[in-house]
């Protein structure tokens, strides 16, 4: 590979100020406005978790149960469409231009659009919070994310918020998605074939895919739940003829998808961390390229395993537990490749390192636990229980969000040319490994107990495994202000120059570039042999 | 060297590359609103699948007098059918049925009602909405008279009685003995 060094002092001419970053139209601009939202928007998420385990501290109600049912969906919501999907996308935008060598995305302004759209769309999700503190409306919805009808049929104005929030993260996902097919599609490096693609790239693909076939029923599912709360409709109204569980197809045939589609991107950037630091190709490109669409084609057909409670004839109930059983055997591939990938490396353990190790550690244990809750008739104990609660935290902060962090930490020095502090970093591991088991392992028992979700208060004999919880929470939570201490300080300019390779083993187009890398890349294309 | 394998090969001309993107990007718009309209297109497939496999207890809306002349009543076999009558919060009505249980012959009409009244002191709009357990079974109840899914007003302190005539159809499997019919009256909001 020989990068293009052709870049005089003009090329790196680019507005200063707020309005760059309100105008830009350049991939690496905007791939960190998506990153720096994101962040927000964990620590907004994150102090809802708080606040969520603070409630559950101790038996007693602190928080009224309403404003509690506000919170635990705010925080859901946050944090999947604000938190993890900005994190991916944005990821996606900095990295796929510069992996395939291209000089931008496609479609630069759509892409200033899909960014701009995602402010307003927080600001709705969390704004009933603040209206009602001023006696206006009755605060921010709180159906749960799901928004399962009847209750988000008579919710409250935040419902109505929440719809609108969703449009706007519709249209801003869709934008994004579509411009990183076309990107793919169109702007490959002479010599990048399809095949030759890193496996990020082929795992963003698949995710726009997934997102360009599930978004739109999703948004057609809020369409016609705002027709139902305002038009006198009845989709899912029982009053009028129609069905909620309609809505609970709409919403999982959108939902379940989902959760692949903040997986992916990040089990597509685990290979490239897991093969620098052992000194090691990534070991079956093939296979995990297979696994992607395997996973992806079988996500849109095993929605139904969330609905196991919701009364379904003994055939679906059974076919929809033997197809969820089916994605384990593609996600299997994917974790023996991740081991191949590190077998008899010389594997040091710096920060990205650890994080990828403790993803495949973390989400390992949600994948397993998502196939006790796949089984239709042990699911008819664990639905709607901590168990549950536990399982997806593990399937979601376990992956993504270790994923996101890994990935944070492995491409920082490359984005802002300064080596963060891996003293720190590694703290922030190891209290992120504390804390999270510490939260999340006790909520297994509760939920084995008998312990349902999204309730304010429980019975006395659940308090030991709740202080633990939380005190376990409050660990996790705190950890993760040492990571915004590293970003703080490489932003400020402290800490070693990074060079262009930055990681002693780290291979790809976007580590030929000086870092951090000029405001134009590729602007002759490499060519790739 | 640049190796030309599949697209994306050479760097074309600016002016071509354009044309490229906004083709794509004019084919995935339209995919984006096919799987659009395919949300909406759920609704009918859904209550379809319901109708057919009687999921959810749907039991399709009345059958014809032409129905009746068809049928064959078939006195060897008893299926025991229950009324369950409930009133959703909203509304201050009693609603019961006249009858708890019956037990008919499949294929014979039988005809029975529910006593609905409004104790309160002002006029109140309803309707009811019924389904039947197990949902295997729904199919095979047909309505010939029915006050569901039509909106009924009772005046303060009325009382009605609402006409339901149906049968069994005679295709009902053998293994179920006992089905259950329940009528749930929802308030009627009137939206403007
Ligand atoms: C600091 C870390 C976190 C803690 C301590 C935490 C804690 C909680 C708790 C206690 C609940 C309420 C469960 C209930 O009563 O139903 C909850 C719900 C939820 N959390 Fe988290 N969480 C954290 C991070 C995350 C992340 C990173 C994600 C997603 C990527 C996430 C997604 C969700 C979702 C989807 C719900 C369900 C909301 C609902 O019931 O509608 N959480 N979380
Ligand atoms: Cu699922």
């Amino acid at each position: 590979m020989n990068a293009a060094h052709a870049h005089d002092a003009h090329h790196d001419e680019h507005p200063r100020g707020i309005s760059r970053w309100l105008f830009t139209t350049n991939h690496k601009d905007i791939g960190r406005l998506y990153i720096g939202f994101s962040v927000i928007m964990f620590l907004v998420g994150g102090v809802l978790a708080m606040l969520i385990r603070t409630e559950l501290l101790r038996p007693t109600l602190m928080i009224p149960p309403e404003i509690y049912n506000q919170i635990i969906t705010v925080h859901g919501l946050v944090m999947v469409f604000a938190a993890v999907m900005p994190a991916t996308t944005g990821l996606a935008n900095y990295l796929i231009p510069m992996m395939i060598g291209a000089p931008d995305m496609a479609l630069p302004r759509l892409n200033n659009w899909g960014f701009w759209l995602l402010p307003p769309a927080a600001l709705l999700l969390v704004m009933p919070f603040f209206l009602m503190l001023f006696g206006i409306g009755n605060g921010a919805i709180d159906t749960g994310w799901t928004m399962y009808a009847p209750l988000s049929v008579q919710g409250g104005m935040g419902v109505d918020f929440a719809i609108f929030a969703i449009y706007l993260m519709a249209m801003s996902s869709l934008l994004s998605s579509i411009n990183v097919i076309v990107t793919i599609f169109n702007m490959r490096a002479p010599g990048m074939s399809m095949m030759k693609m890193p496996v990020f790239v082929w795992s963003w693909l698949i995710t726009a895919f997934l997102l360009i076939a599930v978004f739109p029923p999703l948004v057609a599912g809020v369409t016609m739940l705002f027709a139902d709360r305002h038009f006198g409709t009845h989709f899912f109204n029982a009053a009028g003829g129609g069905d909620p569980v309609l809505w609970e197809h709409l919403f999982w045939f959108f939902g379940h998808p989902e959760v692949y589609i903040l997986l992916l991107p990040t089990a597509g950037i685990l290979p490239h961390i897991l093969s620098t630091f052992s000194r090691k190709p990534i070991y079956g490109y093939k296979a995990q390229v297979y696994s992607f669409w395997a996973i992806g084609a079988l996500s849109v057909v095993v929605w139904a395993h969330h609905m196991f409670t919701s009364g379904m004839p003994v055939g679906a109930q059974l076919y929809f537990m033997y197809s969820t059983m089916a994605i384990s055997i593609p996600v299997a591939i994917l974790f023996f490749c991740w081991f191949a990938t590190i077998w008899q490396g010389s594997m040091t353990f710096e920060t990205p390192m650890l994080f990828a190790l403790g993803y495949i550690v973390l989400f390992g244990v949600g994948g397993l636990t998502g196939l006790v809750l796949s089984d239709a008739v042990a699911d008819q104990q664990y639905h709607n229980s901590y168990f549950l609660v536990a399982h997806f935290h593990y399937a979601l902060f376990g992956g993504p969000v270790m994923g996101i962090i890994a990935a944070t930490y492995y491409y920082l020095p490359k984005i802002t040319g300064r080596m963060f502090n891996e003293t720190v970093g590694k703290w922030h591991f190891w209290q992120t490994m504390v804390g999270f088991n510490l939260t999340f392992i006790p909520q297994f028992f509760l939920g084995i107990a008998g312990m349902p979700r999204r309730i304010p208060d429980y019975a006395l004999q659940f308090a030991h495994l709740n202080m633990l919880s939380s005190i376990g929470a409050y660990i996790l939570g705190s950890a993760q202000l040492l990571l915004v201490y590293n970003l703080i300080q490489v932003m400020r300019g402290v800490g070693k120059k990074a060079t262009a390779q930055v990681w002693e083993g780290a291979r790809g187009l976007e580590f030929t570039v000086p870092s951090p890398p000029p405001y134009h890349t590729f602007e002759t294309q490499p060519v790739v042999q | 060297m640049a190796g030309r394998t599949v697209s994306g090969g050479d760097a074309p001309a600016p002016e071509a590359t354009g044309g490229r993107h906004r083709r794509l990007t004019i084919i995935l718009v339209l995919v984006v609103l096919g799987f659009f309209g395919f949300g909406f297109a759920l609704v009918p497939l859904y209550n379809t699948f319901c109708k057919l496999t009687g999921l959810n207890g749907k039991t399709g809306g009345p059958v014809g007098a032409s129905a009746v002349a068809a049928l064959k009543p078939n006195d060897s076999r008893t299926v025991k059918v229950g009324f369950t009558s409930t009133v959703m919060p909203g509304l201050n009505w009693t609603f019961k049925p006249l009858h708890e249980h019956m037990m008919v012959h499949p294929g014979t009409v039988t005809s029975t009602s529910y006593l609905v009244s409004n104790p309160s002191d002002h006029p109140e709009t309803g309707q009811a909405i019924m389904s039947v357990v197990p949902g295997r079974a729904a199919r095979y109840f047909k309505k010939l008279q029915c006050f569901c899914f039509h909106q009924e007003t009772l005046k303060a302190g009325q009382f009605r009685n609402m006409k339901l005539v149906y049968f069994i159809s005679s295709g009902i499997p053998k293994d179920i003995s006992s089905i259950i019919v329940s009528y749930a009256f929802f308030p009627v909001k009137k939206h403007t």
